[in-house]
């Protein structure tokens, strides 16, 4: 099911013909996006990480640079060639820039006579940002899609993220170098490009003896047209180039650092909800949230009335949250999930479970970053195959 | 119209006036703040001081001296609200590390003259000895967060100052976590937010100056702040620097040091 977002549909392009870019011709695919009314906002090395952010140049992305991932560790390591997308489960998700980690719902004003007026955010008071994604790895580009689901793909279009994910333009870069901690392949996001990937251009980079070379094909009408775009220096494809990207991809999906069995996930949560494996897994969380926020598909948010000196004058605005902040279950009285297992039980169960019964697929896309950026390393992939044994166990048990 | 200004006050126990100054750091925001309260007493502002009752206290610092009870009891008598400020009023600040130590000799080895030291042998956060309406955190308070909480009692609402870890700040931010990213030593998974991650976004770890986040779990950080190369005396230390009086920083700093 398509949401209506204007979002690139799955139809390939007139010319779906791959075409050949040279690495140092970046800047021109920047140029012509740039032209065109996009902000490009792509991978970049600062801080020790492999951000996304707003980038002036292609000589701003992370030319060589490559990721050592560990439950709770990464490092940046240098690689012996120049590949740009080389990497995996940065700090931030390309929610960032979609789904804003806060944004004004409405403003209030009351005036002399007490009487109230509301304004709605508007295109002038909150004008769309049109960013160009630079780079959108495979279990992103499915991360997008589940948030689609769930932002625009309702009864409910979400007034911040659906004006925003209409203007997008979507590079996708299929993934050649999966990080220790990836597992799309076992959850079938990636790490190839499928032919119909929900994307504008989809990209092949490819590193060599020859050098550093993209394919790049286009899978919407908007990316066909960047395409024609005669400033682009685009060629055809060397005769093996074709070859080399589906090699790359096949050894890709044989190096996964991860594994999840993703079959009858959902029913195995929804069976183990008092196993002592939450327990432990509690002992060790922090409750800091980090996994929540740093997943490109959690989408939740809470709400934060302001007023000014006055009082004459109130906003709405709403930000990220997360199922870690005792907050986020509190109703009339207090906090439903006050201990840290009920906590982590939400987000896994979430996540690998009952996601499947709201938006028809599970909450992961098997990106690694959940267990990267955990501070003390917890790996969904490790508890939830914890709790598949003690689903087993308890259907050989004796009843 | 004046008349009808709800009465701030602005109060000082043992601290170094860092609250306080935060509040006069509030530049563009002072005046109209001034417009919307009388300020009846805030000694480091002005030395014009009114009499009680006052709408709104706004109190800094720990009860470290006999004269600080008495004080702190009228001043609750003469407030219709009383918010305490910074880590000192909150959690004993810095003041509060003589509470796990022999007062008398630490007393005898810091001043020449101690005998003319009258305090008493711990420092203690306002609400354990009279009630108080909102405590907000930090060593100081961040400017937003105060000018939340004033302005959320002059509207009869419940101030926006959420109770979860540092950790949100950072990913809000979008500053690269430096235990994950470094192998830097923080405590911001255990530590309120309200600075938004001031410490992470130039590098550094979380000294935990805010206090402790709802249900923070310590135990679950001590392997890693280790792993992290911090010796278990300095995980000790680390808990008791800010907010040493804070229950769960205090029993982090036991559980380590043992
Ligand atoms: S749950 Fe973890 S691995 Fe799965 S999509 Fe979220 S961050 Fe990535
Ligand atoms: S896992 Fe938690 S934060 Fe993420 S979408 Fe589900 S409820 Fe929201
Ligand atoms: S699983 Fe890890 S990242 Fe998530 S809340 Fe627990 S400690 Fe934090
Ligand atoms: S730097 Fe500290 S506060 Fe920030 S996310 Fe990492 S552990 Fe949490
Ligand atoms: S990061 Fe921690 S120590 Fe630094 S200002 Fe914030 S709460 Fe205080």
């Amino acid at each position: 099911m398509a949401p209506d977002t204007g979002a690139p549909q799955s139809a390939p392009a007139a010319d779906a013909r791959p075409r050949e870019l040279a690495q140092e011709d970046l800047q021109a695919l920047f140029d012509v996006l740039t032209t065109r009314g996009w902000t490009v906002v792509g991978p970049t090395e600062r801080d020790g990480a492999v951000v996304l952010a707003q980038l002036d140049s292609a000589a701003e992305l992370p030319y060589g640079v490559g990721v050592a991932l560990a439950p709770g560790g990464y490092r940046l390591r240098r690689r012996q060639d120049r590949a740009a997308f080389a990497h995996s489960a940065g700090p931030q998700s390309w929610k960032t820039f979609l789904h804003p980690e806060r944004a004004r719902m409405w403003q209030a004003d009351r005036d002399e006579e007490g009487a109230v007026t509301f304004t709605p955010e508007t295109e002038e008071t909150a004008p769309t940002p049109r960013y160009a994604l630079f780079g959108v790895h495979p279990c992103d580009l499915a991360a997008i899609a589940r948030q689609d689901r769930v932002l625009v793909g309702g009864a409910f279009r979400d007034p911040v993220y659906a004006p925003r994910r209409e203007a997008a333009f979507v590079v996708a870069v299929a993934c050649g170098e999966p990080g220790e901690l990836c597992f799309c392949a076992s959850v079938g996001t990636g790490p190839g490009l499928r032919e119909d990937a929900p994307c504008d251009l989809a990209v092949h980079e490819i590193a060599d003896r020859d050098g550093v070379r993209l394919l790049i094909s286009a899978h919407s009408p908007r990316g066909a047209e960047v395409l024609a775009d005669p400033a682009l220096p685009l060629h055809e494809p060397h005769p093996e180039l074709g070859e080399r990207a589906r090699c790359q991809t096949e050894a890709a999906e044989q190096r996964m650092g991860r594994e999840l069995e993703a079959e009858g996930l959902r029913d195995v949560l929804a069976e183990t909800l008092d196993s002592p494996v939450w327990d432990e897994v509690a002992s060790r969380c922090l409750t800091c949230g980090n996994c929540t926020l740093v997943c490109p598909t959690c989408f939740c948010t809470t709400t934060e009335d302001t007023t000014d000196l006055t009082g004459d004058h109130a906003e709405r605005w709403r930000r990220w949250d997360s199922c870690f902040d005792l907050d986020f279950s509190y109703v009339h009285g207090g906090s439903v999930r006050t201990s840290g297992k009920s906590r982590y039980r939400q987000w896994l169960t979430h996540k690998l479970g009952t996601w499947h019964d709201q938006f028809g697929s599970s909450g992961c896309v098997g990106c690694g970053r959940c267990i990267v950026w955990c501070p003390v390393g917890i790996d969904l992939t490790v508890e939830a195959a914890r709790l598949r044994g003690e689903a087993g166990a308890s259907e050989e048990g004796p009843s | 119209m004046s008349a009808s200004r709800p009465r701030l006050a602005v109060w000082k126990f043992s601290s170094c006036d860092g609250c306080q100054l935060t509040l006069l750091d509030c530049e563009e925001d002072l005046l109209p703040l001034a417009d919307q309260v009388e300020i009846a007493y805030f000694l480091e502002a002005s030395r014009d001081t009114g009499p009680g009752p006052y709408d709104l206290s706004l109190v800094e610092g720990s009860i470290a001296t006999r004269t600080d009870i008495e004080r702190i009891r009228e001043i609750r008598a003469q407030s219709r609200v009383l918010v305490t400020i910074g880590a000192c009023a909150t959690a004993g600040g810095v003041q509060a590390l003589r509470n796990a130590r022999d007062f008398d000799k630490l007393r005898s080895v810091v001043y020449a003259r101690p005998e003319y030291i009258d305090a008493l042998a711990t420092s203690t956060p306002i609400a354990q000895h009279v009630p108080v309406d909102f405590e907000l955190r930090g060593c100081p308070v961040d400017k937003r967060q105060l000018l939340e909480v004033v302005t959320a009692f002059l509207a009869g609402r419940k101030p926006d100052v959420p109770d979860h870890s540092v950790c949100f700040e950072c990913k809000r931010r979008g500053v690269t976590c430096v235990t994950v990213a470094h192998g830097t030593p923080c405590l911001g998974p255990v530590t309120q937010a309200g600075c938004g991650a001031l410490c992470p976004a130039f590098g550094r770890g979380c000294f935990g100056c805010f206090g402790p986040k709802a249900d923070p779990n310590t135990r679950a950080l001590l392997p890693l702040l280790r792993a992290d190369g911090v010796a278990d005396e300095d995980v000790a230390r680390l808990y008791r620097t800010f907010n040493a009086e804070a229950p769960a920083f205090a029993e982090a700093a036991e559980e380590a040091g043992r």
